[in-house]
């Protein structure tokens, strides 16, 4: 792999015939970035451009591929499986992120705040489930839910009490949530605190000298030194939630009546390109989706940046 | 650097306290709360929860996992056994998975970390045609969803035929536009001008001076790219799932949740001991992991205090 960072640099170094030497070293930037910006263009812009254009045609049975306009988009905008599958991330989304983005900074300033006795077992702790992989994780969650042999079944069962249903239609949206919860919360309280950490702590003096307790001082001090690292976190909370996969796909083995192939709107993406085959759908819905994602987040993006500048 | 407004210029009017009261912080050292203590205990414990579940599981053969509590041992504790039968089953092909595993993580997540330090170095020290527009394309591209982006690489590749290859998983992991954006402001502070100046006035080419002096100073924010782009290659699950249809081309994640799938469709009997594997196959594949951020918490931390500060 060095050798891809290092040969595009070459050039530069053999040719001494010197320009401006700010000239010079402006070629030597371009040149460091250059594979990096080639391989993105080949790996990001150059899929989505072909997403792009494969969802203007159509696989007809009789003349092959068919140029169709906007057709694909305007049935995928009328699409009552498409448009549940983002509504449902939507709520989930709406629901889960706030309070996973809560959690997390209430553990962020509980480690912040040096009250605790042994912090940092409690931080790496927190922190271990991001380590594991989503596929392992709603594989043991799933067997904990188990309605019959989970062990929250089996101790309700033992007090006499109604195995809960985590796994039903009405819980599932809740278990999904709590099993991402369970993943990213010590990720996202790890970026708070590693930003509360840079605070300097003369500000803390400067405030008690001032008669600023504990609770002025995390809403007037900390909270505003957060923003940038709530945007961050609320930045891939959005990506996340909108491309849900992992944890419905899984789930769906153990509870195939409740998630079908179209619960998010990333499994059914999936399910229309790779079950029922039709790539320029697929391609459609992916780019939709990708859409609906860079809006929301644009949209918050802004929504932080007015509310700095104001 | 931060947003901060120091509150002592808003808060004039407030009273001086006694001389002698120290700074909250280094007075609450000797302070300790046990309620809150408490509180965060019970949260560690449902953090901790599954994971000793896992623990305790992979102990169990799966009648046991069927017919003892979930959160304790059952009595007959058969760790080893299940580990032999975990590598063992299907020739081996469990084995296969971790190496396919680490390949791809580690090729992904040293190429990527390699490519974002030298883009985000050269963002970074040097100004050139294109500099603010190429920087905001690559910024952008955070906010596109990587899904949105799987299906129509996985149709691009099976154009190029490198479908069912490892370059269709470590390929689209080499670029990571946050590695990028992080290695871009680690290096503002950590590569000082006047040093690279001075490389310069001794005669070091630009590419020697990156080498030699900033992929030094950049190590710390190259563990955290590194670890990061680890963790998510490591974990991915989607991008090998379309891509690689060989079972001996799986990785761990890809090949746990085929097993999974087989227990699911008669694990449950007492013939087949599928769920076993599939419960200790998990422990096995999070160890490495686990103790990977264990090791390296000082550089990730730090890293993730850059990306999180600045903006």
């Amino acid at each position: 792999m060095a050798t891809t960072a290092a040969t595009p640099v070459a050039p530069a170094r053999t040719n001494r015939t010197k320009p401006t030497p700010r000239r010079r070293h402006g070629t030597a930037g371009a040149l460091f970035i250059a594979p990096f910006m080639a391989l993105f263009l080949l790996l990001f812009l150059a899929p989505l451009g072909y997403a792009a254009y494969l969802s203007l045609f159509q696989e007809k049975l009789i003349g092959g591929s068919t140029f169709v306009g906007l057709d694909n988009y305007i049935t995928a905008l009328k699409d009552p499986l498409l448009l549940k599958g983002i509504g449902r991330v939507a709520l989930f989304f709406v629901i889960q992120v706030p309070v996973m983005l809560l959690l997390a900074l209430c553990f962020a300033l509980a480690l912040d705040s040096g009250l605790l006795r042994l912090a940092r077992v409690i931080r790496l702790g927190i922190f271990v489930p991001y380590a594991v992989p989503s596929v392992i994780a709603t594989l043991m969650w799933g067997y904990l839910y188990g309605p019959d042999f989970g062990p929250f079944a089996q101790i309700s069962h033992d007090l006499h009490l109604p195995a809960p249903h985590f796994l039903s239609d009405s819980w599932m949206l809740g278990s999904l949530a709590n099993i991402v919860t369970w993943e990213f919360v010590g990720y996202n309280m790890i970026i708070l605190y590693a930003a509360l950490r840079t605070i300097p702590a003369e500000l803390y003096e400067a405030a008690a000298m001032d008669g600023a307790g504990a609770w002025r001082i995390a809403w007037s001090i900390k909270l505003p030194a957060l923003r940038p690292a709530l945007t961050l976190t609320l930045l891939f909370s959005v990506i996340g939630s909108f491309q849900l996969f992992n944890e419905p796909n899984l789930l769906m083995k153990v509870a195939p009546d409740v998630i079908t192939s179209s619960y998010t709107a990333n499994l059914y993406a999936y399910s229309v390109a790779f079950i029922s085959q039709q790539t320029n759908y697929a391609a459609t819905v992916s780019f939709i989706l990708g859409l609906v994602i860079v809006i929301v987040s644009y949209a918050f993006l802004l929504t932080a940046n007015r509310r700095r500048t104001a | 650097m931060t947003t901060v407004t120091p509150p002592a210029a808003t808060t004039s009017t407030a009273k001086r306290l006694p001389a002698e009261t120290r700074s909250p912080r280094r007075s609450s050292v000797h302070r300790r709360s046990t309620p809150l203590t408490i509180a965060m205990l019970a949260v560690l414990a449902y953090f901790l929860l599954p994971l000793f579940w896992l623990l305790i599981a992979s102990t169990k053969s799966t009648q046991d996992l069927f017919n003892s509590f979930g959160l304790w041992f059952s009595h007959a504790p058969r760790l080893l056994s299940n580990i032999k039968a975990t590598f063992t089953q299907d020739d081996g092909v469990f084995g296969r998975w971790l190496l396919n595993t680490a390949l791809y993580a580690g090729a992904s997540a040293l190429g990527a970390a390699l490519l974002a330090a030298a883009a985000g170095y050269g963002f970074a020290k040097y100004r050139f045609r294109g500099h603010g527009a190429a920087f905001n394309l690559v910024l952008g591209a955070i906010m596109i969803p990587t899904t949105a982006l799987a299906i129509p690489t996985y149709l691009l590749f099976a154009k190029a035929g490198l479908v069912n290859t490892p370059w269709a998983v470590i390929l689209p992991s080499l670029i990571s536009p946050f590695g990028l954006y992080l290695m871009r402001i680690y290096a503002e502070d950590a590569v000082p001008d006047s040093l690279v100046e001075a490389a310069r006035m001794d005669g070091a080419g630009e590419l020697r001076i990156f080498l030699t002096i900033g992929l030094r100073l950049l190590a710390p924010g190259l563990v955290t790219v590194i670890l990061f782009t680890l963790v998510a290659t490591w974990n991915n699950y989607f991008l090998p799932l379309i891509m690689l249809n060989d079972p001996d081309l799986y990785p761990i994640t890809v090949g746990l949740s085929r097993w999974a799938d087989q227990a699911q469709n008669g694990g449950a009997g007492a013939s087949s001991d599928m769920l076993a594997l599939v419960v200790t196959g998990s422990l096995i594949s999070i160890v490495p992991l686990v103790l990977a951020f264990l090791m390296l918490q000082r550089y990730w931390q730090s890293g993730l205090a850059t990306g999180g500060v600045k903006q």
